[in-house]
Order: structure tokens, then C-alpha cells, then sequence
């Protein structure tokens, strides 16, 4: 054997040592809580607890605060997505167009909550949800101000490497030439054009909305994770069970939206 | 989104012939920080003329045409279309098509939807809006190349679905922001005289802007020459080539010789021959005039009193570089045939040919 072909074997097997470790470091906790969540009283596997965890009504009766939890971060979840786009997109697209000289300065306030501790926001943002409770009153969704804040970083740097993509001025002044105003610049062309960026930053905030929890647990509100908690207390086994539904459920939404993202590009390619 | 009321095809008669309308630009001013992108720029168009604006990297016709358009704000000045004073009329309200320089075509929309954008802006009919486009893509001969999206066409392909796209909406002005330059030479030309074609089919009056000379001569029924934010002369492109109003222009516009002359009246004297002068050149005394190699003749010939430097061959022309005794160096266009009997080291004889040119003083 050639010594060019022993070392591409040897890398060939470095490299799937790599990816099983890595894959091990991902599965463990994963069959942990499979583990966990279908052990049966007395030994054995039993399927009660996913039983449970799917039995809406039991889920109403036993264990409202799940239900109250699941609700609270769909509503937040939403939410959250909203603001972040109709602030981030608009802004951005006009920093790029009109202000150039503000991009340095708008990257680093959309970038500076990854360098605030959780807690440090939490402090930080007391003052102001006392008067959002004052005005808005006590509803969780008002978190959805502070989950914008966190999501920024994330999202702004999915957003920015979707409009670096194109070339937006040239795009706004053709459009505007051909008699559209900004709202149709921003909706017809520009949009359309950062779909798969705008995807992008939309899932990094679902992922973090969905498991967030300090600040909702630190705020005396209701999420996902703080419901999970509270469940923990109660009955370990459905905590877990509830974790790991939430794990996957944010896996299907990643695949399904890598596949809208994709979906239209490959069609795209098709007809080339 | 409020509708846009700008008419198609059922239109007011606009003055002047074919679809043009006149255009005029007074005073306009635009300044970045210190430097005077536009110094009072003042243009007139003839309805249905297409004028070229040239010059060099900063002397400020890209943003004339970017005020034009609305897609720059002038610090002062007016800007007049059909007659009435649009300088406050934002970009989408004007009514003109704009080719760029740089692809513009929308990437998620294929030709015909990208044509067929402006028009549906103006809430054009569909079966009109269908009929248009095609007429478009017919007219830039992409009919074939309709449901192609711009990454899937080259870019020459990409500028002319541009141009249809920019005609489409039956523009009042045609703008034109250096169109070809991303182009390879070969395409270059071939859309250069496509667009002046088209340009003369339609009738729409339209602004080029260029920084390369043979594109501007070879389209424009005028051609300014711009520097330091206005203009320097503006002129038909012959004019412009052989009665130059400036140095600059001169220099700017073709290759030029600056030979010492001695001036006295409306002639003067250079190797010694005499030669008419251009309104405008220095009535008297030392001077330096203009001459293009073009007319300079030259004969080979052992008295001479100038020294062949290199003889090249251009394909259709040649050039031939000499020194005279006095130490200047000319250019002098030969032709093709005649480089391989010039030498370096041969002497000759350079006669300035009786054209016109400009006098300057001497520095």
C-alpha cells in the first residue's frame, strides 16, 4: 500500500473517531433521559410517562403549570421573532443604505448582550418590567422585550451575513427607479432576497427563547423551562420526559426550516 | 402601498419628438465634506437626445445623473423635466428608467418578472403588462431567455433584461450609470451599439455616463466632457474630437501632441509649418499647441530633422514615436502597412497637416 493511501486511510479513520465522539458527547445525555423516563417501578420499560406527557387532559388537570409553560413560551416564542425581525430587518437594511457609518456602532450594541451575564440583564431590566407591569400588566409575554434583547447577537449575525450576500443599494435604487417606495423595496425586494438569513435568525431565537430560564424564573414568570422545573419538583420522570420533547420538538422546527431555506434554492437549480 | 398614477402608452403627448421630453440641470451644486462633486453643474437635453457625459474618476457625473435621478440630493440647484421642476420629487415618482453599473436585476425573479416589476408598480392590466414585456424582451432579443433567473444568464444577458426592465415602464429619461464597463470588450461594443439602436427606436431622451471615450463618441449625439464638478464642453462627438475647447478636453479626448509653436494671429508655427488655430487658443507669442497624431504626416527621409524612438503595429492603424532635434517627443498615427519600414534611429520628416488646432500658452 502507498504511502499516500495508508495516511488517507489513517486520516479517514480520524475522522470518524472525531464524529462518534462527538456523537457520543450528543447521544449520552439523550439516552440518559430515554433511560430515565422509561424505567418502570420494580425494573423494567415502561411508556407511562410519555403516556402521560401526551394525555392532554391529564396534562390540564395534573399539571396546569406544563400547560401554562408550553402556552407561555409559544406566545413568547412568537413573539419574540416578531419584534426581532420588524426591528432588526428595517434597521439594518436602512444602516446599510442611508447610514454606513453607523454599522460598526449598531453591531456593537446588537452584540453587547453576549457579553451581559443573564443575571446582569435581569438587574439591569427590573426597573423597566416594573413599569411594563405598571402599564402592560403581569402577563409573560412581556418577556418577549428582554428575550429580544438576548436574541440580538445571534440574529443580528445571521441577518448581516444575509444582506452582505447581496448587493442592497443597487437593488433599493433599481426598485425605486422602477417607481416602488421603501415599504415595496423591503417587502418585494429586499426580503425576498434575505429569506433564508431571515430563517436563520428566526430559528437561533426560537431555539434560545425555548430554553431560556433564568430571566423567567428570576421574574417570577412562565415558560417552558420554569414549568419544567416546577415539574421536577413533582415528578422527575415527566420533567425529563417534557426536556426531552422540547429537545426534539426544536430539532424538527431547525430541519423543517432548513428545508423551506433550501427548498426554494434547489428549485431554483432545478431549472438551471 | 398607494398606487402609481404614471401613464403607459396612452400618454398626454409629451413635447418633443418620439417619447422625449427635455431635460435641464441649472446650477446644480453637491458637495461631500470639501470636495465639490458638483460645481454648478448646468446641462440642457433636447427632448429624445442622448448626451454622454465623460471624464475622469471623481469629476462628478455619475451623481449629475444620480441627482437626476433623485437618488442623490443636490445642496442647490434645479432640475427640470418636460418643463416642470421635479428636484424635490422623490426617486419613485420620477419616471425614469435606470440601467446600473453594477447587476441589478432582482435575483429571486426571473426576466420576464423583473421586466414586468415596474409594471406592475404602475398597476398596469396583466394581459397589457404580459403584452409589454414580451415587446421588451423582443426588442433586447431575450425572448428566449424569459423565465431565466439572473444567475443563470451572462452578463451582457443581465444588462440588456436591465435595459428592458428600464423601458419597459416607458421611462420620460433614460439613465444609463455605466452600463457596459463590467463587460468584456467584445460585448462591450456589441450592446453599445444595441442600446444606441434601441435608444433611437423609442425616441427617449437619455443620459450616459462613461468614463470611456470610444463608448461615448461612438453613441451620443452630444458628449460633455466634465472636471472638478462641471462641465467643460459639450459638444457632438466630431466637434468635441476635432475643435476641442480646453486643454483638458483635448488631452482628455484622444491622444494628443503638445508641440512648441510660435503663435501670431490665428495661426502659428510648428515644425516648421503652419498651422490654423481654434477659437479660443492664445492670440500671441510662445506657445504650445494641440495636435492629434492623426495629423501629423510623416515621411521618411535621411535630412530629416526628427529621429524614429519605435514604430508600432495597432492592427488596423500604426504609431509611430519620433524625436525632433529640439528634444520633443511626437506621435504620430501611420498606417498599418508602412511600421515595418520605419526603424529606430531612421530620421523623417513630420508635417503638421493644416487641421485646426488648439493653442495654449506656454507654462
Amino acid at each position: 500500500m502507498s504511502l499516500r493511501a495508508t495516511r488517507q486511510r489513517r486520516q479517514s479513520i480520524f475522522r470518524w473517531v472525531v464524529v462518534a465522539l462527538i456523537g457520543l458527547f450528543f447521544a449520552l445525555p439523550i439516552f440518559g433521559m430515554v433511560e430515565f423516563t422509561t424505567r418502570a417501578r420494580g425494573g423494567g420499560r415502561t411508556l407511562d410517562t410519555w403516556a402521560k406527557l401526551f394525555d392532554l387532559k391529564v396534562i390540564d388537570a395534573d399539571y396546569p403549570e406544563l400547560k401554562t409553560g408550553i402556552l407561555a413560551s409559544a406566545g413568547l416564542t412568537l413573539l419574540t421573532v416578531v419584534i426581532m425581525l420588524f426591528l432588526l430587518v428595517p434597521t439594518m437594511t436602512w444602516v446599510r443604505l442611508r447610514l454606513p457609518g453607523l454599522r460598526r456602532t449598531v453591531e456593537f450594541v446588537c452584540l453587547l448582550p453576549l457579553t451581559i451575564p443573564a443575571i446582569v440583564l435581569v438587574v439591569g431590566l427590573a426597573p423597566v418590567y416594573a413599569w411594563v407591569a405598571y402599564f402592560l400588566g403581569e402577563s409573560s409575554l412581556w418577556l418577549a422585550f428582554a428575550y429580544v434583547v438576548l436574541v440580538l447577537p445571534y440574529a443580528y449575525r445571521a441577518l448581516d451575513a444575509g444582506l452582505s450576500a447581496i448587493d442592497v443599494n443597487t437593488l433599493a435604487e433599481a426598485a425605486r427607479s422602477l417607481g416602488a417606495g421603501w415599504p415595496t423595496v423591503m417587502w418585494r425586494v429586499i426580503l425576498p432576497n434575505v429569506r433564508t438569513a431571515v430563517l436563520s435568525a428566526a430559528f437561533l431565537s426560537v431555539a434560545l427563547v425555548l430554553g431560556e430560564f433564568t430571566i423567567a424564573s428570576l421574574f417570577s414568570r412562565d415558560n417552558l423551562q420554569v414549568a419544567i422545573n416546577l415539574l421536577s419538583k413533582r415528578d422527575a420522570s415527566l420533567a425529563i420526559a417534557a426536556a426531552l420533547a422540547a429537545l426534539i420538538l426544536a430539532f424538527i422546527v431547525l430541519v423543517a426550516m432548513s428545508f423551506v431555506g433550501n427548498g426554494r434554492r434547489s428549485h431554483r437549480q432545478e431549472e438551471s | 402601498m398607494a398606487p402609481i398614477h404614471l401613464p403607459i402608452s396612452d400618454t398626454v403627448a409629451k413635447p418633443g419628438p418620439g417619447n422625449g421630453v427635455a431635460v435641464t440641470l441649472s446650477e446644480l451644486r453637491r458637495s461631500y465634506g470639501a470636495i465639490h462633486a458638483l460645481d454648478g453643474l448646468t446641462l440642457d437635453i433636447a427632448p429624445g437626445e442622448f448626451v454622454a457625459l465623460l471624464g475622469p474618476s471623481g469629476c462628478g457625473k455619475t451623481t449629475a445623473l444620480r441627482v437626476l435621478a433623485g437618488l442623490e440630493d443636490a445642496d442647490s440647484g434645479r432640475v427640470e423635466v418636460g418643463g416642470k421642476d421635479i428636484t424635490a420629487v422623490p426617486t419613485s415618482a420620477r419616471d425614469m428608467g435606470m440601467v446600473f453599473q453594477a447587476y441589478s436585476l432582482f435575483p429571486h425573479m426571473t426576466a420576464r418578472q423583473n421586466v414586468e416589476f415596474g409594471l406592475q408598480l404602475r398597476r398596469i392590466p396583466s394581459a397589457r403588462r404580459r403584452e409589454r414585456v414580451a415587446e421588451m424582451l423582443d426588442l433586447v432579443e431575450l425572448s428566449d431567455q424569459a423565465d431565466r433567473y439572473a444567475h443563470q444568464m451572462s452578463g451582457g444577458q443581465q444588462q440588456r433584461v436591465a435595459l428592458a426592465r428600464a423601458l419597459a415602464i416607458e421611462p420620460q429619461v433614460l439613465l444609463l450609470d455605466e452600463p457596459l464597463s463590467a463587460l468584456d470588450a467584445k460585448v462591450r461594443v456589441q450592446l453599445r451599439d444595441e442600446i444606441r439602436r434601441i435608444q433611437l427606436e423609442v425616441g427617449t431622451t437619455t443620459l450616459f455616463v462613461t468614463h470611456d471615450q470610444e463608448e461615448a463618441l461612438a453613441v451620443a449625439d452630444r458628449v460633455g466632457v466634465m472636471r472638478a464638478g462641471n462641465l467643460e464642453q459639450l459638444a457632438s462627438p466630431h466637434d468635441l474630437y476635432a475643435r476641442p475647447a480646453t486643454a483638458f478636453v483635448a488631452n482628455f479626448v484622444g491622444l494628443t501632441n503638445r508641440l512648441r509653436a510660435t503663435v501670431e494671429g490665428d495661426h502659428a508655427s510648428l515644425l516648421g509649418t503652419s498651422v490654423p488655430l481654434l477659437p479660443g487658443s492664445v492670440q500671441r507669442g510662445a506657445a504650445f499647441v494641440l495636435v492629434r497624431p492623426e495629423s501629423i504626416a510623416v515621411t521618411a527621409d535621411p535630412t530629416g530633422r526628427a529621429t524614429v524612438v519605435t514604430a508600432s503595429f495597432l492592427g488596423s492603424t500604426g504609431s509611430l514615436h519620433a524625436v525632433t532635434e529640439s528634444g520633443e517627443t511626437v506621435q504620430a498615427q501611420i498606417d498599418n502597412d508602412a511600421v515595418a519600414t520605419f526603424h529606430p534611429g531612421d530620421k523623417v520628416t513630420l508635417i503638421p497637416r493644416p487641421n485646426p488646432a488648439l493653442a495654449v500658452a506656454a507654462d
